[in-house]
């Protein structure tokens, strides 16, 4: 999946990811994609409850080259 | 729990550490505390030899099985004293299992089972066991046509629902499950309410743990229903009850009941008092802005309430709550001992960081309760914070 603004997590424990996504969705304009590419297991069930609190939308999940788990999340507000 | 306002100079936290913590483990109930002193001195000898001290022995092991069926509403040869609840969860699963004569088959368990179920499950995997989970809803709770689906594939050895969940608090649809379930048995892991609750129906065998209701650690019940097959799965031994291994710690059982009855008997008025102090803090807590109260609101244990904190680190949640004085536990993975996020929080789709769990004891006080809720707001403020959000 495409994105317009890829943040680099690997490496970040919990709740670090969560807090990059937070920080930065507002560098897309509504409508773009920001996806986080996390090694932390914790990401998989926080970027979407984070989607889901915030009223945006969790796309779905994919691998980055390199095989880490990579989170896409559309800004909707 | 470190007693922080013992140690740490002057600081914001009240005179007496709140201990909120019941969940993981509730304080030794005052009626235990007297049997398990004249037990000690009494209950030390053998009670499978036939001499004085060893009838004395029996004697108080009988009334404490006797004791416990009455609480729980079993027949006195359902019940088993075992080691722990994990114990007691190990056995009452897997000796499903074993009493097939096909061996292996499939375990159908819900989502949120306590560790102890997986763990038991992983165990046997090796053993051509394999084990479907069934989700659960933003809630926690299975569905029931759901787990009857998934148990009326071939091949399926038995099924583990719990009571109630021992991370959020939502009580599963047990004796609905049992129901249906056309001849297979059904497991129920009730550690998280057994005394507090009662028993739901519909199990074949279930198991609960002694330091969960105020008695002390070290005892778990294991119940077989009558006419139910089941099979040691470990090694046997030539103790007075067949089901369980190693030699009985008897006072620690007679305490064990002594505790589930003054519970029980307590159970409706603590338990709406309880509930009424959950309910204020769901609702205070709510009121904390990207702060998310999780778990059944209406169908749960009366003494547990757990939410997260977005954006905020499990680990620096309960530090800095433990230096104000408040012990709470969290399914954080950051705070676990597996660097796992709760699977029970990432079963039902909520933030598995930023977590609390408050379970009250029987004497948490309105006024700790106060205090807790009137420090957390500023201790999420300032964790926030410091990551400037």
């Amino acid at each position: 999946m495409d994105a317009d603004l890829e943040l680099d997590c690997r490496g970040m424990l919990c709740p670090m990811p969560v807090i990059e996504l937070g920080r930065r969705l507002a560098e897309v304009p509504i409508g773009g994609t920001v996806a986080v590419l996390a090694t932390d297991v914790a990401a998989r069930a926080d970027v979407p409850a984070w989607c889901r609190m915030r009223g945006q939308e969790y796309v779905g999940e994919d691998t980055a080259d390199d095989g880490t788990p990579r989170y896409v999340v559309r800004r909707t507000s | 729990m470190t007693n922080a306002s013992g140690t740490s100079g002057p600081g914001p936290g009240p005179v007496s550490p709140a201990y909120l913590d019941s969940a993981s483990s509730e304080p030794l109930h005052p009626a235990a505390r007297e049997i398990l002193l004249a037990a000690l001195d009494q209950g030390y000898a053998d009670p499978r030899r036939l001499h004085g001290p060893a009838r004395s022995a029996r004697l108080m092991l009988d009334n404490a099985r006797e004791v416990v069926a009455g609480c729980l509403g079993v027949r006195r040869d359902e019940v088993t004293f075992t080691a722990s609840g994990t114990d007691a969860v190990h056995r009452g699963l897997l000796g499903l299992l074993a009493a097939r004569p096909q061996g292996g088959g499939t375990v159908v368990a819900s989502a949120v089972e306590h560790s102890a179920v997986l763990h038991a499950t992983e165990w046997v995997a090796g053993r051509g066991v394999t084990t479907t989970l069934v989700p659960v809803d933003r809630l926690g709770r299975v569905s029931v046509d759901d787990v009857v689906e998934a148990a009326s594939a071939g091949g399926v050895s038995a099924v583990a629902v719990q009571a109630a969940n021992h991370e959020v608090g939502t009580l599963q649809p047990v004796a609905e499950i049992g129901g249906r379930l056309d001849g297979v048995p059904l497991f129920v892991d009730a550690c998280a309410s057994a005394g507090r609750l009662p028993l739901p129906a519909g199990w074949s065998t279930a198991a609960a743990s002694a330091h969960k209701w105020g008695g002390p650690a070290g005892v778990g019940v294991l119940l077989v229903r009558k006419g139910v097959r089941w099979q040691s799965p470990f090694p046997g031994d030539d103790r007075v009850d067949e089901r369980a291994s190693g030699f009985e710690n008897v006072p620690a059982a007679l305490a064990a009941a002594a505790a589930l009855q003054a519970v029980v008997a307590e159970r409706e008025e603590l338990g709406a008092r309880q509930s009424a102090l959950v309910d204020r803090i769901r609702q205070r807590v709510a009121r904390i802005p990207d702060v998310e109260v999780v778990g059944d609101p209406g169908d749960r244990l009366p003494h547990l309430v757990t939410f997260s904190c977005l954006y905020v680190d499990g680990e620096a949640l309960v530090t800095e709550l433990d230096r104000r004085g408040f012990g709470v536990a969290s399914g954080s993975a950051c705070t676990a001992s597996t660097l796992e996020p709760s699977h029970v929080l990432a079963a039902m789709g909520v933030l598995t960081h930023g977590n609390v769990r408050v379970s009250l004891t029987r004497d948490t006080t309105e006024a700790e309760v106060e205090g807790f809720l009137a420090a957390l707001p500023e201790v999420v403020r300032g964790i926030r914070a410091e990551v400037g959000l």
